[in-house]
């Protein structure tokens, strides 16, 4: 991730204490004693979210609508994950760190999590940031946030907060919301639905192409409303768009449950390409603490030659579930999922992707590269799927998974339905174990066990790193070498 | 450089090498020649630091310092380089990318500090025209898909960018063509100096005319059974082995 340059500090602070005192007036960040909403769902808590958040009515009556439908639902378990029944009364729904869970200082943080920072070479200040340390101007520099902004703002591209796009855009959101994950989706979709409290919005007007990439380490509200995240992005026609979600460094995170909504619009001959890269809290060696990271992302290429391309690193959090799909609505539309998961300790990871073919000529293309180390579990799930309407839809679909122990495991699900003759679907799977002829092969050319590793694992992931920004691609692959430090065994 | 002295190797439970001296100086070139099974890829590979083979008996003393105490990165970066029988792929990772970890942890090593992009390509380039290799060659994923003989080129590759002090060369020249033959050759030449030496394990007599060996042993049932110089490879290359190892001839009859 690139630093932004930052403003001299007491600049900087003045500028961040005049935008938080904006805040307050929105309700936003208020004195913690008097605005927890108290732990527990109920409609009076969904009500009163919405009211601190001043929405429009429809969105109260939209998530209403969604935690009456929540009621009748039960969790899933068709996954391969294996997780403690979560206590959905016992969490709180509504902002405000938990009082008492924010560290004062550094000191107060877990080692582990410090000693990564360093070795990702994190300046302090944006360490601490990062550890939730309770600091009065965080690096994320308001001026390099607003600068953008204008910018943006200038080629009529909207880059906003969710919640600022409900107040200062509600028709766009109205007619967006929910048009590709419907709150009925499935149940962590739908639980999002009632008690979403913030993340971001994108609309990109016809014929722009977003001369930057968006990234939302550039937006100052983006914590402590990751719970729940809601993310709308729109490609209005002949519009392009790149978005980056997360930055490369672990976020300490004190909310066990995520369970986050994104979705993509891609309308007549837009581009969108969304990338991840996600690495919070995976929970110790023993598997305790951790992240359950369950997300819903969908793309709609609704118009004729739409594009969507989602391209995610995932090392980090205890359990992940999460499917980025891609509708292919419109005629020659395609849509593109290229994946590396990692699992090191006792991690869990049940990814992959759905490719719904429905218009004429459509393609898809799935890479997925599963890393899978210590005792950790890694499965792939993919569904294409190519509607009687489909004709000449072609899928191509590579699996490859990578093995560094003998107590790792690697699954793959490949789910195929072809409904119209005229397609074309290929699927290759394979798995390997790290071996210990190439790591002797590098070893005796110089390079030290932990490189070799590191070597082979970026050699197995690049046809996915090269799908990455640049700079992400580089922080990716250090965060990879992280994650498998010790892994070889 | 290098003393080999009783060295004892069993794999599993089953001893390989059952008491190896050698003595390589600085400056010399040694040719390693014998059935095949005797043991050949086995001291090569454990004078390299492979894991798995057990050094039973003996030692290796390789300038001044025991040699098995290092771990394998710790002798390539000591200046000791194997030329491996069957080299590996390593899949996605492009030729220069290994080439220039390996010169900069060998570099860093030493003390030196590492080459820039372009510094690296300057060197790389100069040993891909003295090996008549393509340029293309550094953007290949390592081994991949590369045919028997470019593999071994593509060995040699690496030993000239990393200029070991001593080269141990398994096989290399088999399966090249003779105007590949002829390239490595000068490759291994181009790298001859009183401060280095040499080690090559081979079939055939042939490299030899190009290489001219100072020392020539032929290794059969894990011990070297005689030695001698240049001469002694044009012997075998007549005779072939059964006189120097009448006992596995007994034994190998049904
Ligand atoms: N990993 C292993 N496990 C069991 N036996 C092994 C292993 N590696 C080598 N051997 C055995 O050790 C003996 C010596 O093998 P080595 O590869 O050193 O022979 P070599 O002299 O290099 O033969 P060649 O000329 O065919 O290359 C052979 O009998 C071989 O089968
Ligand atoms: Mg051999």
């Amino acid at each position: 991730m690139s630093q932004p340059e930052v403003s001299h500090p007491d600049a900087r602070n003045a500028e961040l204490r005049s935008r938080i005192a904006d805040e307050y007036r929105w309700g936003f960040v208020t004195d913690i004693e008097q605005e927890v909403v108290p732990e527990g769902l109920s409609e009076a808590v969904i009500r009163l979210i919405s009211k601190k958040k001043n929405e429009p009515d429809f969105m109260l009556e939209w998530r209403l609508q969604a935690y009456r439908h929540w009621l009748t639902l039960t969790a899933p378990t068709w996954s391969s994950v294996h997780y403690p029944a979560i206590d959905y009364q016992a969490i709180h729904y509504y902002a405000a760190p938990k009082s008492g869970a924010q560290p004062k200082d550094l000191s107060e943080v877990d080692p582990e999590l410090l000693r990564t920072y360093e070795k990702l070479g994190i300046p302090l200040q944006e360490r601490e940031a990062l550890a939730g340390v309770a600091v009065d101007a965080v690096f994320d520099s308001v001026s390099v946030a607003t600068t953008f902004k204008d910018k943006l703002e200038s080629l009529g591209i909207i880059f906003c907060s969710f919640s600022e796009a409900l107040r200062e855009h509600p028709d766009l959101v109205r007619q967006y919301l929910g048009s590709v994950v419907p709150y009925t989706d499935n149940y962590f979709a739908t639980l999002n639905s009632a008690v979403f409290t913030d993340g971001s919005f994108v609309y990109v007007p016809k014929g722009m192409r977003c001369p930057m990439e968006l990234s939302t380490y550039f937006r100052i509200n983006a914590r402590n409303s990751g719970q729940f995240e809601r993310t709308l992005i729109i490609a209005d026609e002949g519009a392009t768009v790149s978005y980056l979600e997360g930055c490369t460094a672990p976020m300490r995170d004190e909310n066990q449950l995520h369970a986050a909504v994104v979705e993509l619009v891609a309308l007549k001959d837009a581009r969108i390409k969304y990338s991840t890269v996600q690495n919070w809290y995976p929970g110790d060696a023993e598997g305790r603490g951790g992240i359950y990271n369950f997300v819903t992302k969908r793309g709609d290429c609704r118009g004729d030659r739409a594009h969507i391309s989602w391209t995610q690193v995932e090392t980090g959090s205890a359990i992940t579930w999460k499917y980025p799909s891609c509708i292919l609505r419109g005629d020659d539309s395609a849509g593109e999922f290229y994946s590396v998961a990692l699992t090191n300790h006792r991690q869990q990871a049940d990814t992959g992707t759905k490719m719904i073919h429905i218009g004429r000529n459509t393609r898809s293309t799935i890479v997925s590269k599963g890393i899978s180390a210590g005792f950790g579990s890694n499965a792939y799930r993919g569904l294409v799927k190519v509607l009687p309407s489909a004709a000449n839809a072609r899928n191509y679909t590579q699996c490859d998974s990578l093995l560094m122990s003998d107590h790792c495991a690697a699954h793959t699900f490949p789910y195929i339905e072809v409904k119209n003759p005229s397609a074309t679907v290929e699927h290759e799977a394979t798995t390997s174990k790290i071996g210990d002829d190439q790591l002797f092969y590098l070893r005796s050319r110089g390079l030290s066990e932990e490189d070799a590793v590191n070597l082979i694992v970026n050699g197995f992931c690049r046809e996915v790193f090269k799908e990455l920004p640049m700079e992400f691609a580089v922080e990716a692959q250090k965060l990879l070498a992280v994650s498998l430090e010790g892994a070889i065994g | 450089m290098l003393e080999i002295r009783n060295l004892h190797v069993s794999i599993g439970d089953r001893p390989i090498l059952a008491g190896i001296d050698l003595d390589v100086k600085s400056g010399e070139v040694h040719a390693i020649m014998g059935p095949n099974g005797s043991g050949k890829s086995t001291l090569a590979q454990v004078l390299a630091g492979r894991e798995g083979y057990a050094v039973t008996a003996g030692s290796v003393r390789y300038l001044e310092q025991d040699l098995l105490a290092l771990a394998p990165e710790q002798r390539a970066c000591a200046g000791i380089f194997l030329a491996f029988q069957y080299p590996l792929e390593i899949p996605g990772v492009a030729n220069v990318q290994l080439l220039r970890s390996a010169l900069n942890s060998v570099r860093r090593q030493r003390g030196e500090s590492e080459l820039d992009a372009m510094d690296f390509l300057d060197t790389v380039k100069s040993k891909l025209a003295l090996l008549d290799m393509d340029e293309s060659f550094l953007y290949r994923a390592v081994n991949e898909g590369f045919s028997g003989g470019e593999k071994k080129r593509n060995e040699i590759l690496q030993m000239a960018v990393l200029e070991p002090r001593l080269a141990i060369l398994d096989e290399t020249d088999s399966g090249l063509d003779i105007d590949a033959l002829k390239t490595v050759a000068s490759g291994v030449n181009a790298l001859k100096d009183p401060e280095r030496a040499v080690i090559l394990v081979t079939h055939y007599q042939r490299l030899l005319n190009y290489i001219v060996p100072d020392r020539v042993h032929v290794l059969a049932n894990g011990r070297i059974v005689r030695s001698g110089d240049a001469s002694l490879a044009l012997e075998l290359e007549d005779k072939g082995y059964g006189w120097l190892t009448p006992d596995t001839h007994e034994e190998a009859r049904p």
